[in-house]
This record gives C-alpha cells, sequence and structure tokens, in this order.
C-alpha cells in the first residue's frame, strides 16, 4: 500500500512528453493526415427536425464530374439487430446505422442524409446539391414532456417502452423505464420533520470540444483497411466500423491521432464507417472533417432533463428519505446516460430510505452522446439543490448538513455495492475548513456548495514495455492521452522500474501492435491502464532478475532489485538494468514486459465545490467571482494534471450552469451554431479555479489512484445554482441561468 | 461567393474606378474579418475583391482643433493605441477596443464595423455619441451623410456599388465633453453585443448638462441616434431622474427582437440601463 511511502516520480510535476509536438504545433490531429490519391467526403444533412424520407435520388451526384462515390444507408447491409459497447455505455446496431446516415426518417436537424465523395473538398459540397430528397415533414417533438404526451408524433413506431411490467401493446417516445430503491420512501417521509420538494430542469449542452471530428481512411483491394482518426478509443472504432461493414477485426487497423478534447463525445463513431464505404467505392484513401456547425448538429450532445426530487429529515438534519423521478432525453435514438442519474443523485448521502425513477424519452434532437460523468450532473443538480434548500429550511449550513448524512466506508449504494474506503467527509471537512467558505460576502453576492459523486470504472487495457539494449524502454500502450496520461504512464512505469523517468518513452498504438484496450473514458486510463502499466514493468523486473540471475550463475529468488539495479544477495556482484538489458542477446533475446488486464475495484472519487457569484441585478449579468473545487483523487500521480481535471471539470460545470443551451426554433431547427453562440465559457470569464486536492487511496491500486476526470463537472450546477439563488434572494430551479432568465429572476422578486 | 480577382489599388480614385468597371460582384476588403467569413458561404457566385490597404490615407489620421479626420481601414489595434484621439474620444476607443479578439483587431477597423453594418456593431453607437459624419467618394466626386443615416438596415448601408467610404470625420468636442461606451454580452469578450450604448454630454461649469447625444444598437435593424434621450439629460445634472428618464427613452425608442442572443423585454430593458451607466461614465470623464 502507498501511504507513507517515498516516492521518487509518483507526486512530482514532470515534463510532459508529448509537450514539444504540441507547442510547436507538430503534433497531428485527426484532420492532419493526408494519403497520396485522396479524396473528400463530405455529408448531406437534414433541414428539418422529424421528416419521412419519400425519395432520395443521388444519380446525378454520382454522374457528376470528379464525384468519386456516393453513400447512403443501405451501403449498411450487413446491420443487424445487436447490442455492442461504444463508449461508456452501449450502443444498438442498428441505431447506430441509422444515426450516421438517416435510414427512411431523419430524426433532428442536421442528421445525415447521404455522403458524397469527391476529388476536392468544393466538388464533393457542390455534389452535395445535385442529391434529390423529398421529404413529408412532420411535426417535431422537442422536449421530453411533450414526448411523453399521449397524443405526441413518434419518432419510432417499432419502439415499445421496456422496464414496465407489463411491455406496452402501443408504440411511443418512451424507450425505457429504470428503478432504483433501498428501504421504503413513504415510511421514511412518515418520520420526517421537514420535506422539500422541487423540479429542476436542465438544458441540451455539447461538450464542446476544440478539435471538430475528423478522419482519413483507406479501404484497400485485398480488403485490408486503415482508419486514422481523432477518438477518445480506436478499439472502439474499430468494434463498431467492423461491425457496421460485416468486417473481421484483424482487416481494419483504427490509428487514434492526437486528440482536441472529447469529453466523452468522441467515444463513438460518426464519419468513420462512412468514409470507409466511400473508400471501399472509390478505391481512393478519403478524408472527412467536421466544421463546427456539423459538430454541434450530430454530435454529441447530452441530455436534457426534467427532475423531480423530494427529501423528508428529521430537525437535527437527519435524512430519513429521498426520492426522485428523472426523465432524460435521450436525442433521436434510445438510451440517455438516466440509469446513471439514478444510480448517482443521492449517492453522496447514507439514508436508509431511496427511491430513484427515471424514464429514457426520444425526441428529435441529435442523438446524445457521453458527457463527463455521463447522466450524474443532471440528476444529482436536482438533489443538490434540494439538499440546499433543505438546509436552508432546517436553518442547518449546507456543509454540516452534508457531513451529518455523507456517504462513508460501508454505506449502502441505492445502485447495490457497500462502499469501501471513500473521501467525501475529508471533501466536506476540506470545503467547511476552507477559508474561502469563511470569507465575507458584499451585496449582491451568493454562495453554493455541492457535492458531486461518481463512480469510474476500470476495464480493459493492454501494455507492452520493449526494454532496448541500452536499457531505454518503450511504453506501449493502447489509451488515447486526452489529459496527459502518457506523463502519469510514464511515471508509473518509471517509479517500478526504478530507471530514470526520460529513459522511457510512452506511446499509444495502434490496433495493430497491441491486444484490445477500451477507450479513454470513465476516468479509467490513469486507473486501469495505469495497472497494466505497474503489471508490465514488474513482468520486466521479473525478467531483469532471470538475466541477472543467469549471468551469475544463481537462481532468480537469489536476485534483489531496487532502484534500477539488481543484487546477487548469494555474493557482492551487482547490475544496473542498462546492463542487464545490453547483455540480454546472451541471456535469451531481448526483454518486453506484459500487463494485459480487466481491472477491477475502481475507487469512487467524490468532489465538493464552492461558488461565489455575483448577479447584476440591473442586467441580470453574473460572474462567478470565487471558486474552490475539492475533490479525492486517491494519489494524485501527476498533479498538475489532477488539478487541471478538476478546473476543467469546474469550468465546464458552470458553463453548463451560466450560459449553454441548445437553442431550437418551433420547428426544432438548432439556432445557435458555433461558439459565438453556443457560449462555453473563455478564460476571461472565470476566475482562477481554486483547488484542493484530496488523497484517500484506493486499496485496489498499487499507488491508491481514482480516477479524476468526471466528478468535477457535477458539482458546479448546484454550486452555481444556488450561488445565483443566494444573491438574489430567490429559488432556481432551470438552467442555464443566462442573462435574460437571472433577469426575471430579479423582477419577479420585485 | 468564390473569390475569383483580388485587387489592391494605391488611391481611393483608382478603387472607385475598380468598383465601376467591375465585371463581376465587387466587395470592398479593409481588414477582411467579415468578408472572409462571409465569402465561406456555399454560393459559386464569382467576386472581385478590391482590398484598400494599400491606399495610405485609407489608414491615416489627424487630430486637429477641428477634430478627427481618420481613415477607415486603420486597424482597431492601431487606433486603440492613438492615446491623443483616446484622451478627446475615450468612449469610441473603448468601442473600437471591443471588436473581435486581439488578434482580429490586428486587422478589423474603424470603417470595416461601420461599412458591415451589422446591427450589433460597436463603434456606430460610439460614432453616432460623437456626431461622425462619413466622406465617401464615388465616380462623380465625394459627399458626406451623417453616421446615423449611413447605415440603412441589417447589413445595409448607402453606399452605392462603386463608393468607398473614404473618411470618418468627429468634430472636436465643446469643452466640458467627454463620451463613453458600454455593451452588454453574456461573457466577458469574444462576443457580440446584446444591446449597445454610446452617450456623450457636455457640461458647464456647475455640472449642468448643456448638451448630449445618445445612440444606441443592436436594438433595432440598425443603430440609432435617440434625441429623446439626449432631451432627458439637457439641463439637468445628471441626477437619478434624469438617468431614468433618459433610460426609458432608449429604451421606448429600441425595436429589438428575438433572438439566440436575447429577447425583445431583455434587450429593451438592458439598453436603458447601459444609457445610464454610459451617461454617469461620460459624466465623470467630463468632469475630469
Amino acid at each position: 500500500m502507498s501511504e507513507a511511502q517515498d516516492y521518487k516520480y509518483i507526486g512530482q510535476r514532470t515534463i510532459r512528453p508529448d509537450g514539444f509536438d504540441k507547442v510547436t504545433g507538430r503534433a497531428s490531429y485527426g484532420a492532419d493526415l493526408s494519403l497520396p490519391g485522396m479524396i473528400w467526403g463530405k455529408t448531406l444533412r437534414s433541414p428539418h427536425a422529424h421528416a419521412r424520407i419519400t425519395r432520395l435520388d443521388t444519380s446525378k451526384a454520382e454522374a457528376m464530374p470528379g464525384v468519386l462515390a456516393v453513400a447512403v444507408h443501405s451501403d449498411f447491409a450487413a446491420v443487424s439487430d445487436e447490442a455492442i459497447q461504444a463508449g461508456e455505455g452501449s450502443a444498438n446496431l442498428i441505431d447506430l446505422a441509422s444515426n450516421i446516415l438517416a435510414k427512411n426518417k431523419v430524426l433532428y436537424h442536421g442528421h445525415a442524409v447521404a455522403a458524397v465523395a469527391a476529388k476536392t473538398e468544393a466538388l464533393a459540397e457542390q455534389a452535395l446539391a445535385l442529391i434529390e430528397v423529398e421529404y413529408e415533414v412532420l411535426p417535431p417533438v422537442m422536449t421530453a414532456l411533450a414526448a411523453m404526451a399521449a397524443d405526441a408524433p413518434v419518432l419510432h413506431d417499432d419502439m415499445f417502452t421496456t422496464g414496465l411490467e407489463e411491455t406496452p401493446d402501443k408504440a411511443s417516445n418512451i424507450a425505457n423505464r429504470v428503478e432504483f430503491k433501498i428501504g421504503d420512501v413513504e415510511a421514511g417521509f412518515a418520520e420526517a420533520d421537514v420535506i422539500v420538494e422541487g423540479t429542476y430542469k436542465t438544458p441540451t449542452c455539447h461538450q464542446g470540444y476544440i478539435e471538430p471530428h475528423a478522419c482519413t481512411v483507406r479501404y484497400d483491394e485485398d480488403g485490408q483497411s486503415m482508419i486514422w482518426c481523432c477518438t477518445q478509443g480506436h478499439f472502439d472504432v474499430r468494434t463498431s466500423t467492423a461491425k457496421l461493414l460485416g468486417m473481421e477485426l484483424s482487416k481494419l487497423k483504427v490509428v487514434a491521432s492526437e486528440i482536441g478534447g472529447g469529453f466523452g463525445g468522441k467515444t463513438t463513431v460518426y464519419q468513420e464507417p462512412v468514409a470507409l464505404i466511400l473508400s471501399k467505392k472509390s478505391g481512393r484513401p478519403v478524408k472527412m472533417v467536421m466544421d463546427r456547425d456539423e459538430v454541434q448538429l450530430a454530435t454529441g450532445p447530452t441530455s436534457a432533463s426534467h427532475n423531480w426530487v423530494k427529501i423528508g429529515a428529521r430537525k437535527d438534519g437527519t435524512i430519513t428519505a429521498m426520492q426522485g423521478k428523472f426523465i432524460y432525453e435521450a436525442g433521436a435514438f434510445k438510451g440517455s446516460p438516466v440509469m446513471m442519474g439514478c444510480m448517482t443523485a443521492f449517492t453522496p448521502y447514507e439514508v436508509p430510505n431511496l427511491y430513484a425513477e427515471g424514464f429514457d424519452v426520444v425526441v428529435n434532437k441529435p442523438k446524445v452522446a457521453a458527457y463527463r460523468a455521463p447522466g450524474a450532473p443532471q440528476g444529482e443538480f436536482a438533489a443538490e439543490m434540494a439538499v440546499n434548500e433543505l438546509a436552508a429550511k432546517l436553518g442547518m449550513d449546507p456543509i454540516e448538513l452534508r457531513l451529518k448524512n455523507a456517504a462513508k466506508e460501508g454505506t449502502q449504494t441505492i445502485y447495490g455495492p457497500k462502499f469501501k474506503r471513500v473521501g467525501l467527509v475529508e471533501c466536506l471537512e476540506a470545503a467547511r475548513d476552507s477559508e474561502h467558505y469563511k470569507a465575507a460576502l458584499a451585496e449582491n453576492q451568493g454562495r453554493g456548495v455541492a457535492s458531486g459523486f461518481w463512480f469510474n470504472v476500470g476495464g480493459q487495457s493492454s501494455v507492452v514495455i520493449n526494454m532496448n539494449p541500452d536499457g531505454t524502454g518503450t511504453i506501449v500502450e493502447g489509451s488515447p492521452d486526452i489529459g496527459g496520461s502518457r506523463a502519469s504512464m510514464q511515471m508509473m512505469a518509471a517509479e517500478e522500474l526504478g530507471i530514470p523517468l526520460e529513459k522511457l518513452k510512452p506511446i499509444v498504438a495502434d490496433t495493430e501492435m497491441l491486444a484490445y484496450s477500451q477507450g479513454t473514458g470513465g476516468s479509467r486510463t490513469t486507473f486501469a491502464t495505469g495497472m497494466a502499466v505497474i503489471e508490465a514493468a514488474q513482468d520486466v523486473v521479473r525478467q531483469l532478475k532471470e538475466r541477472a540471475a543467469a549471468l551469475w550463475n544463481v537462481t532468480a529468488e537469489q536476485v534483489d532489485y531496487a532502484d534500477g539495479v539488481a543484487y546477487n544477495t548469494a555474493g557482492e556482484d551487482k547490475m544496473t538494468c542498462a546492463e542487464i538489458c545490453s547483455k540480454a542477446d546472451r541471456t535469451g533475446g531481448q526483454i518486453t514486459g506484459r500487463g494485459n488486464i480487466n481491472a477491477r475495484g475502481a475507487g469512487p472519487s467524490f468532489a465538493v465545490h464552492i461558488c461565489d457569484l455575483e448577479v447584476d441585478p440591473e442586467t441580470g449579468k453574473t460572474d462567478v467571482i470565487r471558486y474552490t473545487a475539492i475533490q479525492d483523487a486517491g494519489k494524485a500521480i501527476h498533479p498538475s494534471y489532477v488539478e487541471g481535471q478538476l478546473q476543467g471539470g469546474a469550468v465546464q460545470g458552470i458553463g453548463w450552469a451560466l450560459n449553454e443551451e441548445y437553442v431550437y426554433s418551433p420547428e426544432g431547427k438548432l439556432e445557435n451554431m458555433g461558439f459565438l453562440d453556443y457560449r462555453i465559457p473563455v478564460a476571461s470569464d472565470l476566475p482562477m479555479i481554486d483547488t484542493v486536492v484530496i488523497e484517500v487511496p484506493n486499496a485496489f491500486h498499487p499507488f491508491g489512484v481514482r480516477g479524476v476526470g468526471e466528478s468535477g463537472i457535477i458539482p458546479p450546477l448546484a454550486a452555481v445554482g444556488t450561488a445565483a439563488a443566494n444573491a438574489i434572494g430567490t429559488h432556481v430551479t432551470e438552467l442555464p441561468l443566462s442573462p435574460p432568465r437571472v433577469l426575471k429572476l430579479v423582477q419577479e422578486k420585485g | 461567393m468564390a473569390v475569383a480577382d483580388y485587387k489592391a489599388p494605391s488611391t481611393v480614385s483608382e478603387a472607385v474606378s475598380l468598383l465601376a468597371s467591375a465585371q463581376m460582384k465587387a466587395k470592398v476588403m479593409a481588414g477582411g474579418t467579415d468578408l472572409i467569413i462571409q465569402s465561406k458561404s456555399q454560393t459559386a457566385e464569382p467576386l472581385l475583391v478590391v482590398d484598400l490597404k494599400r491606399i495610405e490615407t485609407m489608414k491615416d489620421y489627424q487630430l486637429t482643433d477641428e477634430g478627427l479626420s481618420l481613415g477607415p481601414a486603420m486597424c482597431c489595434a492601431e487606433f486603440t493605441a492613438l492615446e491623443d484621439v483616446k484622451a478627446v474620444y475615450p468612449g469610441l476607443t473603448e468601442a473600437a477596443y471591443l471588436i473581435g479578439s486581439t488578434q482580429v483587431q490586428g486587422r478589423a477597423s474603424v470603417g470595416g464595423n461601420l461599412c458591415n453594418s451589422s446591427p450589433a456593431a460597436d463603434t456606430i453607437p460610439a460614432l453616432i455619441a460623437n456626431g461622425a459624419q462619413c466622406v465617401i467618394e464615388g465616380p462623380d466626386g465625394d459627399r458626406t451623410v451623417p453616421v446615423e443615416d449611413f447605415v440603412t438596415g441589417v447589413g445595409k448601408n448607402c453606399l452605392a456599388a462603386n463608393e468607398i467610404l473614404k473618411r470618418i470625420v468627429i468634430p472636436r468636442p465643446a469643452p466640458g465633453t467627454a463620451d463613453a461606451y458600454l455593451r452588454f454580452i453574456p461573457r466577458t469578450e469574444m462576443d457580440i453585443a446584446v444591446a449597445g450604448a454610446g452617450v456623450s454630454v457636455t457640461l458647464d461649469a456647475d455640472g449642468t448638462c448643456t448638451a448630449a447625444r445618445v445612440g444606441i444598437g443592436a436594438v433595432a435593424p440598425t443603430a440609432m441616434l435617440v434625441p429623446a434621450a439626449a432631451a432627458a439629460l439637457v439641463g439637468t445634472k445628471l441626477d437619478d431622474t434624469a438617468l431614468e428618464a433618459a433610460a426609458k427613452a432608449a429604451s421606448e425608442a429600441s425595436n429589438p427582437i428575438t433572438d439566440r442572443r436575447g429577447t425583445v423585454e431583455f434587450r429593451r430593458h438592458v439598453v436603458g440601463v447601459l444609457v445610464k451607466r454610459a451617461a454617469k461614465i461620460a459624466q465623470s470623464r467630463a468632469q475630469g
């Protein structure tokens, strides 16, 4: 176990190995690969939110000089009705195919209808205009509540609600119902002295990664193929694409480029299978690059939600029951993260009576994709707002209320397991004791606190460490590096091998060079791929001992290894790692360490945030004036990147709370494409996000690591919402707190 | 539009004759920060671009006892660094400083902002507040138009296809005068005004307002002069009652729309708040 242990590299702020390439512009991203003979693919998108395709004629486009291929939905002939692993959840193959090229209906503004590949980008654009599509326009269904109405237009006439006692015989927009419970909430509410309840709404928001989706693909005459793309999981791109095109995995190589942000949104496929069809048909490499409008129209976003929460407590603050009904929009196809919403909303609390019911509802918006702790921010926003309302009603400090009811080791979760050691109490205490929490507020300012819980995952990771004859090595991993994970892998391997950091080069290998590795998501990479790296490094150490033993004519058990040096316990000999490697040719050939794992025991990471916010009562403008993000990292391998994750999560959550939302016309057309009118915060909008990294080790990881990538996006919604409510002296129930909405709250309060 | 031809003349007259003899649609380019984005639209219509940045008189300025004469294509980075101009027209300088980002300001210009004629252009209310005049050259010579009459609609202005805005002339303000410009955006930069207000006030020795001009932006198809708001300020010491009256006049004069950036009610209200606040800033500057 890691406590009280002195590390050489773990916990240091080392220089990231990918840094030079990124600051010099040399790093290659999704759109940066061009191949000889390459042509360009472009996508024709639906101008309607909901329509039946009555005619689709691509003949004129195909006949246009310079056009080499056209793709439509029927090119996915091999697709079967099966669920596959995609990103942080599973996806149905028919839905996936129908999302990336519409089948017989378009289900959102921007839904891909057909794609063209031509010799130049401009020719491909011109060819799109020659594709003839006739639509029978249908009324759009733009919110979950509208979609659930008895007379709502139905998006899929073959979708019958699952999760009910009896499957209905009438198709509807409600894909699924889920339920989680412990104890008896009615009995719990009967015990309560105080009850709060409220309905809280969150808007459709996009992950907002800076790099648009891009790929370059090649399908060769012999059936071998290659995809270069920006993705969080190239092995999952391979799985999805191979399934959609009916290919064997060995025929498809996927190379992950450097990635300019993903936040969950790059865990699925959009253009890659289409580009491969175009390449197969044309015999040419094909490049497809989305523009920003396409990114916002047809990728991501996350679910808008409509959530009702009720909490009961005794006068002393003991919470007796929590109940919630969570309704999440899935977008055009089933599969919102509402189940995760139900599993996380009440989990920062130890309460004997819990009930969460969730509904997965389809609407005429893009199919949602994973977004940083998918499903958790929406549900926890509702629960945390209600907890703050409860604190106000009880006249209790909101942190003391949380401490009184905090989840800890042994707490029974609503989704099954009991918690092992977790760090929520430590985070709450750090918040309570912080200078920030005690600082005075001025007029028109308010403060809000909120907690956040995310499970984190483990999963499959494969790692190889190849040692060179000079004692240097290459760490070959399969997890695309979004947040500095190559640095963490390098540090963990150097720590295990006892050799200088710079002797090890970490690389992200393509799908042919390594066995399957799950994508970078679920805050799993530093935890799970880190464990595989440690295992591979230990495998190298084991072999180094064997090789030294062979050179010394002793048994491996007689060799000790520490700080990069092997010692002969039966004599005086010692040899460095580099010396053993230089003689590997005499002891059986070169040394490769392997780690192929399916990691269990991911430790949950709790977060607690404090937000101070000032409202301009005349304009409704809000300014976050001070912000502190506190989170349990288990053990921070590279503290700068842990802090970066805390800050990045906070900023995205603040954007979600304050200004980000999809704005639709009554016809269901997206009106605010682009970063001008889809307002993620810019650097000047926010103060420095202060961080406090708590380290309550995760017993299942050799260094105590907990994933840190996701929890940080959860608390901001309620911390900001409560701060605004307190600044104005009113209740907040709906995000975003854009100036017109805040001004209205101020004016209504009078 | 697809750029089919590009010319960079060295005099305004040469530029005017290029426009007059153009065989295709022609667009004048100063910094190009709007034009380049517009030229990415999907129509293949060929376009002649006439670049004005090689014309020295389009980029210079003179500040005299008469006032400011500005070459419209001077980039905002250069314009906002003119300390002598800023001392006289601080509100106009701050309006120019709000256009785009630091990088964009190396290209964007006050004249370009005016000729692009967006309802949300930041410099136009500030130019209106300062009583700016537009000097326009065409094949038949020069003409002068007050800035509030220059813009005629959303993205439209009074320039004929063969005319060029060659000078922006602003009279030197009377003693005791100062201006200010404020806009409302939901974030702090990289945004476009949801409402904007430029105010200029002239105060006498005891602080009474003897003259005022109020320009508002982003709350109507064009930025507009609001004489009623100015009238509410004149004769007062800019006390709260006068400021509220000016705010009300601006709100009433506005004619906004509801769109992704704001609602009618919100814009009407906020433009009044901005007029009030800009007037107070102008007042404190005038009192120096």
